[in-house]
This record gives structure tokens, C-alpha cells and sequence, in this order.
């Protein structure tokens, strides 16, 4: 991932590219244009939440995005058929009225498939984020706020980049699976595989951004006036310096979720994620493999369903990112 | 900018060494065992000779030197022999595959090409689409051109190639049966109308790989030209009457394209772990195939030794951007 050293388009309201207007008219209209100071400031996060609303793409992103989460969480509530439920007489059916998606080869019924899939792909990514958060938080605020642990940590992290990552991912699949099986059983074993993989492979793009942000924090007024009033080391990061960073935090959480739900896919894909019969996306995905030239919806659906959800996710992460930071505000 | 180097280089080992140890520490708890499939009426005695021949006896230190002797002492002395007809790695013990009982490195040498070949074709492909899509949606900022480019690389970005590549088989194999679906590695081009067969075959893999690439790249020169266009010596540029077309093609560009190429050389590495996946949509069969059905297999050796040079492409690419960033950028190298 190379998104923490992505340079933010920072482009002034007067700075538009492109062939100049006439010199002066820019600056003039611009003093003319500004509106005089009339309403009370406002606090940060309703000024974020304006700024968010004016991003087209991220209202979109986060509407398809909680959609998808209801849809996945709510509506099997409504649909009661079960996922592996196997009606061998109804195989291979295109869509009706009582398979809206179709059946698979075994008859079982697509949509609520691709129902139970969602739920274990979207709880293995957001699970997996916030482990990847966790960690990535935890590695960056040391490391920003002690000096001590500083070089330590960040060479860590740099070694940690270094890990050809999808590989390693399998090679650990390959590995702890059976003995997480025989402890947890195979579907709660690989989920806890699964999350700690991607959680431990993913945590570094956080920790340096958080890093970053927590060592230009610690210069700060603020932070020498807490000090002197003598609050103490746990409490200045859990007041100060944590509510702080919470913006790139929540950016990468973004990402993060996009990150997992592709990886456990991926994982699924090869045939080393969850078990045959239990459905994910990217499990589906690779079962309708061999059905693309009959039933290419098979394929379709999940690809489509992971496809929507990252791109959502990612959309929303766009906007929560222009929002999320001052510097980009008013544009 | 020689001890720049020097420095870089230096560091680039001991990062080797943690990798390579935390590959053999992750492999060294595997519960695969060579002999699993020597017949059952081999007596326990007679396995556990097998074992300590293959070496599986020593304490771990031993085996972790012996591994790191091979891949960095005995192996390019192999390849150093075949090319200039030499004998230096006579009678050297070479890390052998549990699945072919043959040396792995002469395996990866055959499954090579076939990586190097697409997803090389697909790189170059990639970086020659992306630069100017990120270079005229940077200048156009907020254009129609510029948010089509946008939500087309957020799609790139989005879409994982397990699906991507599913997707062109349905609808160009499939549907409308223009390409071949699989790619045929034991094709030879010998004539134009083999060329012609190995580029149908290739446009497919190609195509998923480079969506992907030119997403991030195009995104990552539209940012940089984003912040390039805003600086001052554009300003004076424009202001001592050059034209738009030496402003933004030779000062703008110029700067933006530090940051960029240097994205270009660590994406390298990350491709070839990507292309793990295309290469099993396509049946292709290179190191990433390789990769895979030596897991499936469970052959550790394979395993280890593939993962190590995948490890070994990225530290390598990393370093060859530092320094590539140090020469571009001559403020990088006071640091």
C-alpha cells in the first residue's frame, strides 16, 4: 500500500490550473466573494459533516454502503430460506419468483447464499479492521509519543512492509488452520485465522500515518499546557493526543475494510479461506467458476457484491478524507 | 550519493536476514512431513534415516544456515556454471523440491518467463496508459474527463482481479468468443500467425493486470501533478511567457515525476504477488501457479523458497527506489 505517501490534491480556491485569468481579477473576486464572518463558529464535526455532504461520491459510497449492510443483516430476517438448505430438484435454475437469483448445483438458494456470504465477508472485514486499527494505533501513538520506542517500532514497521504479504497470508492459512480447526471447529477457527491474518499483515500504513501525525501533535501549545499542569502520560494520550489523530485513523478504517473484504476473497478464491459449503463472496465467486459458461450470474453476483461494497467503502473513505481535513475545507 | 547507496544497501540485509528468518520460523511449525507419502510398509526406523538424510534432524540454526548457504552461496554458483559452462557448484547439494525430487531454483527458472512475460507486458502497458490520463486529469482538474478518469480508476482500484478476470472470460470467451480463456504457455512464436496467437492469448491477462496498475498510477500522477501545478516556480514560468505546452510538459511534469517513479519501481514487486491470482484465473502457469499447487502440495521447500524471493524482489525494488528517489531528488539524500 503506498496510500500513506499519496500527496493530498491540496489546491487553493485561487489556484485553479489551466490557462490564467487576467491578472488581479482572480484575487479581487476572490476578496469580494468571501463571506463576511455572521454565524457563530461551528463545532468541528458539524463543519466536517457539511464538508462530507458536498462530496457527491462519499454520500453515495456510505448510502450503497449502509445498504448493502442492511440488505446482508436485515433482510434474511424477511427471507427464510435457509442458506444451505439443499433442494436437489431445483438445481441449476435461472431466476423465478421463488429463487430471485437462481439456484446453485445443489439447489440451494442463491440470494439468501449471497446473504449469509455478505454477512461472513463484511464481519471478517470489519473484524480484521479494527484489529489492523488496533494495532496500527497502538504501534504508531508509541512510537510518535516515546522517543525510546521510536526507532524500534517504526524499523519494525518498515520490515514488516517488507513481507511479501499475500504469499505469507496463504502460508499461514496453510499452516494454523487444522490446529485452529480441531480447537475452535472450522468455521469459528478459520474465521479467528482469517481476522488475525489480515489483521497483522495490515496494520502498518496506519502506524505510520498515525506516527506522523502524533509527532507534529506533541509540539503543539496544547500539549506543553498539559504538561505543565502535570497530566500524565496515559491520560495526555487518551485526552490529547488520541481524540487528535482520530481523523487518519477513521480514513484508514476505510480502507481497511475495503483491504480485508478483497483479501478474504482472495483467500477464498485460491481455495484456502472458509470451508466448500460455507458461504462467502469470494467463496461463491469461486464455486461459480465452473458454472460460467451456464449461469454466468453466479459468477456475477458475488463479484458484483464485493466489487459495490470496496468501491462504496472506498468512495466514502475519499470523501471522509477531504472532509476529515482542514487544510482541503471550503473547496 | 555513493554513501547513500552504500547506506541503503546496508540495510537491506539485516531486513533479508529478519525475513528470511521469519519465513523459515513460520515453516519450521508446519505439520507437513516429507515421508507422508513413502509406503506404510516402510519400517519407522528406516523413515526416520530418510528424514535425517533429507536433513531434517539438524537443530533449526543448522537447517536455517544450510537454506541461506543454498539460496545465496550454492544457487548463483548453479546459475553462474550454466551460463559460462563452468564447474564451481560440482558436487553442491541443491535445495530440492518435495513434489518433483528436482532442485527448485532450475523449476522457477522454467516457470519465469511465463510471469515475466505477462505481467511485464501488462506493466509497460500500464504505466504508458496512466501517466497521461493522470497528467491531463490533473490539468483539467474537476473536468468531465478528469472525474470520468477518477471513477474509472476508483472501479480499478475496487474491482479484485479474481473478478475482474472471471468477468472478460464470460464476456470475450464466452460470449463473444474472441480470445482464448486460458493461456497456452507451451505455445512457440515462430511465425506471424503464431505471434498472432500468443498476443490474442495475452490481451486477456494483460487487460485485468493493467486495469489495476494504471488505477494506482494514474491517481498517484494526478496527485503529484496536483501539487506541482500550484507552485510558485509555475507561476514565474507562466509569467516570463512560456507556453502552456514547455510549462506543464517540461517543469511541471519534470518535478511530479519523482514521487511517481518511484511508485513505479515498488509496485513492481506487489504485481508479482498480485499476479499470483490472475495467474490462476488464467491458468498460467509461472511462479505464482507455482506457489499455489506447491501449498496445496505441501511442499515447504517450494513454499520457503518462493516466498523468500518474492520477499527478496520487494526488498530489492525498495531499494532501487531509494535510490532512484536520491538521485532525482537531491534534497532526499541529507537526510
Amino acid at each position: 500500500m503506498t496510500d500513506d505517501k499519496t500527496p493530498q490534491s491540496q489546491t487553493g480556491p485561487d489556484h485553479m490550473p489551466g490557462p490564467m485569468p487576467g491578472p488581479g481579477e482572480a484575487g479581487a473576486a476572490d476578496i469580494l466573494a468571501a463571506p463576511l464572518p455572521s454565524a457563530p463558529p461551528r463545532s468541528q464535526w458539524a463543519e466536517v459533516w457539511s464538508q462530507f455532504r458536498h462530496h457527491k461520491g462519499a454520500m453515495a459510497g456510505g448510502f450503497v454502503f449502509l445498504l448493502i449492510l442492511a440488505l446482508v443483516f436485515l433482510a434474511p430476517l424477511a427471507w427464510s430460506i435457509d442458506a444451505t438448505f439443499i433442494d436437489i430438484r431445483a438445481r441449476n435454475q435461472g431466476p423465478s419468483l421463488a429463487h430471485p437469483f437462481g439456484t446453485d448445483q445443489l439447489g440451494r438458494d442463491m440470494l439468501a447464499r449471497l446473504m449469509a456470504g455478505g454477512q461472513v465477508s463484511l464481519s471478517v472485514g470489519i473484524t480484521a479492521m479494527l484489529l489492523a486499527l488496533f494495532l496500527g494505533s497502538l504501534v504508531g501513538v508509541l512510537a510518535g509519543y516515546f522517543k525510546a520506542f521510536d526507532n524500534l517500532l517504526m524499523r519494525s514497521t518498515d520490515l514488516f512492509l517488507a513481507l511479501p504479504l499475500l504469499p505469507l497470508l496463504l502460508v499461514m492459512v496453510l499452516l494454523f488452520r487444522e490446529p485452529l480447526n480441531a480447537a475452535f471447529g472450522p468455521e469459528t477457527g478459520i474465521f479467528i485465522l482469517i481476522v488475525v491474518a489480515i489483521g497483522v499483515t495490515s496494520w502498518m500504513p496506519t502506524a505510520r500515518i498515525v506516527r506522523g501525525d502524533v509527532l507534529a501533535l506533541k509540539e503543539r501549545e496544547f500539549v506543553l499546557a498539559a504538561r505543565s499542569i502535570g497530566t500524565t502520560n496515559a491520560k495526555m494520550i487518551t485526552r490529547h493526543i488520541l481524540p487528535n489523530v482520530i481523523s487518519p485513523i477513521v480514513v484508514s478504517a476505510t480502507l481497511g475494510i475495503a483491504n480485508a473484504i478483497i483479501t478474504e476473497s482472495a483467500l477464498s478464491f485460491l481455495g484456502l479461506g472458509f470451508p466448500p459449503d460455507f458461504p462467502t463472496w469470494g467463496r461463491l465467486l469461486f464455486d461459480g467458476v465452473d458454472y460460467m459458461q451456464q449461469n454466468p450470474e453466479r459468477v456475477v453476483l458475488p463479484g458484483l457484491a464485493i466489487s459495490l461494497t470496496v468501491l462504496s467503502v472506498n468512495y466514502l473513505g475519499d470523501g471522509l478524507r477531504d472532509a476529515l481535513d482542514p487544510r482541503l475545507r471550503g473547496r | 550519493m555513493l554513501t547513500f547507496t552504500i547506506r541503503r544497501l546496508v540495510l537491506a540485509v539485516p531486513t533479508l536476514l529478519f525475513i528470511s528468518l521469519v519465513i523459515f520460523g513460520l515453516l519450521m511449525l508446519a505439520p507437513g512431513d516429507p515421508m507422508a507419502n513413502v509406503p506404510l510398509t516402510v519400517p519407522p526406523e528406516v523413515k526416520q534415516k530418510m528424514r535425517e538424510a533429507l536433513g531434517l534432524g539438524d537443530a533449526w540454526h543448522v537447517q536455517y544456515w544450510k537454506w541461506l548457504r543454498q539460496f545465496f552461496w550454492v544457487e548463483p554458483r548453479v546459475l553462474f556454471d550454466a551460463i559460462f559452462g563452468t564447474s564451481l557448484a560440482e558436487g553442491e547439494l541443491r535445495a530440492l523440491s518435495w513434489q518433483t525430487r528436482s532442485p527448485i531454483m532450475d523449476i522457477v527458472v522454467q516457470r519465469l518467463p511465463q510471469t515475466l512475460w505477462v505481467v511485464g507486458t501488462a506493466y509497460v502497458v500500464a504505466v504508458l496508459i496512466a501517466l497521461p490520463i493522470g497528467i491531463y486529469s490533473a490539468y483539467r482538474q474537476y473536468s468531465v474527463f478528469d472525474n470520468v478518469g477518477t471513477f474509472v480508476s476508483m472501479i480499478g482500484f475496487s474491482v479484485p482481479p479474481f473478478f475482474s478476470g472471471v468477468l472478460v472470460i464470460v464476456i470475450f470467451s464466452v460470449n463473444l468468443g474472441w480470445f482464448p480463456s486460458i493461456y497456452d504457455t507451451t505455445h512457440k512464436v515462430v511465425d506471424w500467425d503464431t505471434f498472432v496467437v500468443q498476443l490474442r492469448q495475452m490481451i486477456l491477462p494483460v487487460m485485468v493486470l493493467a486495469l489495476q496498475i494504471t488505477a494506482q498510477i494514474a491517481r498517484f500522477m494526478r496527485a503529484s501533478m496536483l501539487d506541482n501545478l500550484n507552485q510558485d516556480y509555475v507561476r514565474t514560468a507562466r509569467a516570463k511567457g512560456l507556453g502552456e505546452k514547455v510549462v506543464v510538459l517540461s517543469h511541471v511534469l519534470r518535478n511530479s515525476m519523482i514521487p511517481v517513479v518511484t511508485v513505479i519501481a515498488l509496485g513492481i514487486p506487489q504485481i508479482f504477488g498480485g499476479a499470483i491470482i490472475t495467474e490462476q484465473v488464467f491458468k498460467v502457469n509461472g511462479i505464482g501457479q507455482l506457489l499455489i499447487t506447491a501449498i496445496q502440495a505441501n511442499d515447504l521447500p517450494m513454499v520457503q523458497t518462493l516466498t523468500f524471493i518474492f520477499a527478496v524482489l520487494i526488498v530489492l525494488f525498495n531499494l532501487i527506489a531509494d535510490v532512484l528517489y536520491g538521485i532525482l531528488d537531491p534534497r532526499i539524500r541529507y537526510d
